[in-house]
């Protein structure tokens, strides 16, 4: 017994002498800490650029993948030194506010409103994001909201706003507060109609049943930029790392990788890379 | 079903072809929670012994307040953790948040009332009577405490169990202090959920089931070191 409690105790003891080894704590010049969101998480196109960006600049990201929303936020707390996030409205606030030093254009995709094949509340084919909202309403067809302040569900309640109808509180509004992979699942699961990234939708579609019902609106673009967090604001940000990483998303390199990313896999790209382009001619 | 298969199928491939980044994730589940262990161990079992063997004021107090610390849940530690280890909270000098380290932190803060809970009703169980002899036997004060403690150990093992248990499955606290980044302070858990994110169910199976095994396994050892002693 005796014996054996000591070889626990020092496997154990070896185990925190690894922990506390050097792999632990990085040099916090050399750390870039990158605020996005569950998109391109889960799209997988981050494995691909991080360890590009590591290997060509030698800075190790911390990639925190959580909503627009709360990648904002981290950003204004000074938490995170750079972001990459697709919520524009809530972006230009950011930039007033002065808490990001720029702001630029990497790429764009589309939002889409998926739903079950018998699509009860007739939405497929429309043209019109607001008029497949309101039908949906009208239906009380049970709709699947991120609810997570996501650049998915700022662009949402962008769209109830133009269909005009009341969404709040109904019975058939429902929040999973949850990644849009995970709300793409429960929306499946549950045979209810949900806006979602078309690259998340392709990535995860495989093993779900959901159909594109409307696509190709102009307000279902979802563009994405990259912000520098401001440093006179907060002295900690590694600007350095974080203008390097913006840089590099917006670099000729980069943006080639994006516009291939994903047509092997799932047979059309699941991003446009736009660096330098403007807005107003995205989806043109 | 299919799904399921599948998933034990990948499971058993991820493992037979050391596939380097499930063994990192693997490897790393086991260091951070093991030394979280370690940690609440040490600050548990001294902590849960005082307490049951001393009379304060305030005591039962302290006692609900170590029960209710093995109800914890993780997000509210992970939450907590996070804030004060962000660049400018309180322990932002520290530049430990999303490194394993933050996550045997807050992995230490949710094990450490369950192994003093437990400690505390085991030592606390012991007879009263037993103390009297040791003390009487002419042991010192720290034999005697010593002497109780081994008494007890069939239940501190199940306070290592517990402890182990409790923090090799939890996610909300890792993901949230840890971050989920690739290949540094990305755990089996902390995977599995973004796995099951991106739809990947059959590697998020896969996934769990090494993470089941593997706490199966830890729990065998600890098991044989009880019985083995139970028997005698």
């Amino acid at each position: 017994m005796k014996r054996l409690c000591y070889a626990l105790f020092i496997s154990l003891g070896i185990l925190v002498l690894m922990a506390g080894g050097s792999s632990v704590v990085q040099a916090q010049d050399k750390t870039l800490i990158l605020a996005t969101t569950t998109s391109t998480q889960d799209t997988g196109l981050l494995d691909v650029l991080i360890p590009i960006f590591e290997k060509q600049t030698g800075y190790f990201v911390k990639t925190i993948a959580v909503g627009s929303g709360q990648a904002m936020t981290m950003g204004q707390k000074g938490e995170a030194d750079v972001l990459l996030v697709h919520s524009p409205a809530a972006e230009k606030k950011f930039m007033e506010d002065g808490f990001g030093v720029s702001r630029r254009l990497v790429m764009h995709n589309d939002f889409i409103i998926v739903g079950p094949s018998d699509d009860p509340a007739k939405i497929k084919g429309l043209k019109s994001a607001g008029e497949a909202f309101k039908k949906i309403a009208a239906a009380q067809a049970l709709f699947i909201s991120r609810g997570d302040n996501s650049g998915t569900h700022a662009k949402e309640k962008d769209i109830w706003k133009v269909a005009g109808v009341k969404y709040e509180g109904e019975k058939w509004y429902q929040q999973t507060g949850l990644g849009m992979g995970q709300t793409l699942n429960v929306a499946a699961e549950k045979k209810a109609y949900t806006l979602a990234d078309r690259g998340t939708y392709l990535a995860v579609a495989k093993t779900m049943k959901l159909d594109i019902l409307v696509e190709g609106d102009a307000v279902l673009l979802n563009i994405y930029h990259v912000m520098e967090v401001n440093p006179q604001k907060w002295p900690k940000a590694n600007i350095a790392a974080a203008k390097a990483f913006a840089d590099f998303m917006v670099s000729k390199e980069t943006q080639e990788i994006i516009k291939t990313y994903g047509i092997d896999k799932y047979g059309s790209p699941l991003f446009f890379p736009d660096a330098g382009k403007k807005v107003e001619d995205l989806g043109k | 079903m299919d799904l399921i298969i599948e998933g034990i199928k990948k499971a058993f491939w991820l493992l037979v072809s050391f596939d380097p980044e499930v063994l990192g994730i693997t490897f790393l589940s086991l260091k951070v929670s093991g030394t979280a262990t370690l940690i609440s161990l040490i600050i548990g079992i001294s902590v849960g012994a005082s307490v049951a063997l001393t009379r304060f004021p305030g005591r039962r107090f302290a006692v609900s307040l170590i029960n209710t610390g093995m109800a914890l849940p993780p997000v509210v530690v992970g939450l907590f953790v996070t804030i004060f280890l962000w660049r400018n909270g309180p322990l932002g000098v520290l530049g430990i948040l999303y490194t394993p380290l933050a996550m045997i932190i807050a992995q230490a803060v949710i094990a450490t009332p369950i192994v003093m809970g437990i400690t505390l009703a085991a030592v606390q169980q012991l007879p009263a009577k037993l103390r009297l002899q040791i003390l009487a036997l002419g042991a010192t004060r720290l034999q005697m405490v010593w002497i109780l403690i081994k008494e007890a150990k069939l239940s501190l093992l199940a306070a290592v169990m517990a402890g182990f248990g409790g923090v090799i499955s939890e996610v909300g606290a890792s993901i949230m202090v840890g971050g989920n980044i690739k290949g540094y302070s990305r755990v089996l858990t902390t995977a599995t959920v973004m796995e099951t994110g991106r739809g990947n169910f059959d590697v998020a199976i896969a996934l769990s089931i090494i993470l089941l095994l593997l706490a199966y396994l830890i729990n065998l050892v600890l098991t044989q070191v009880q019985q083995r002693e139970r028997a005698r």
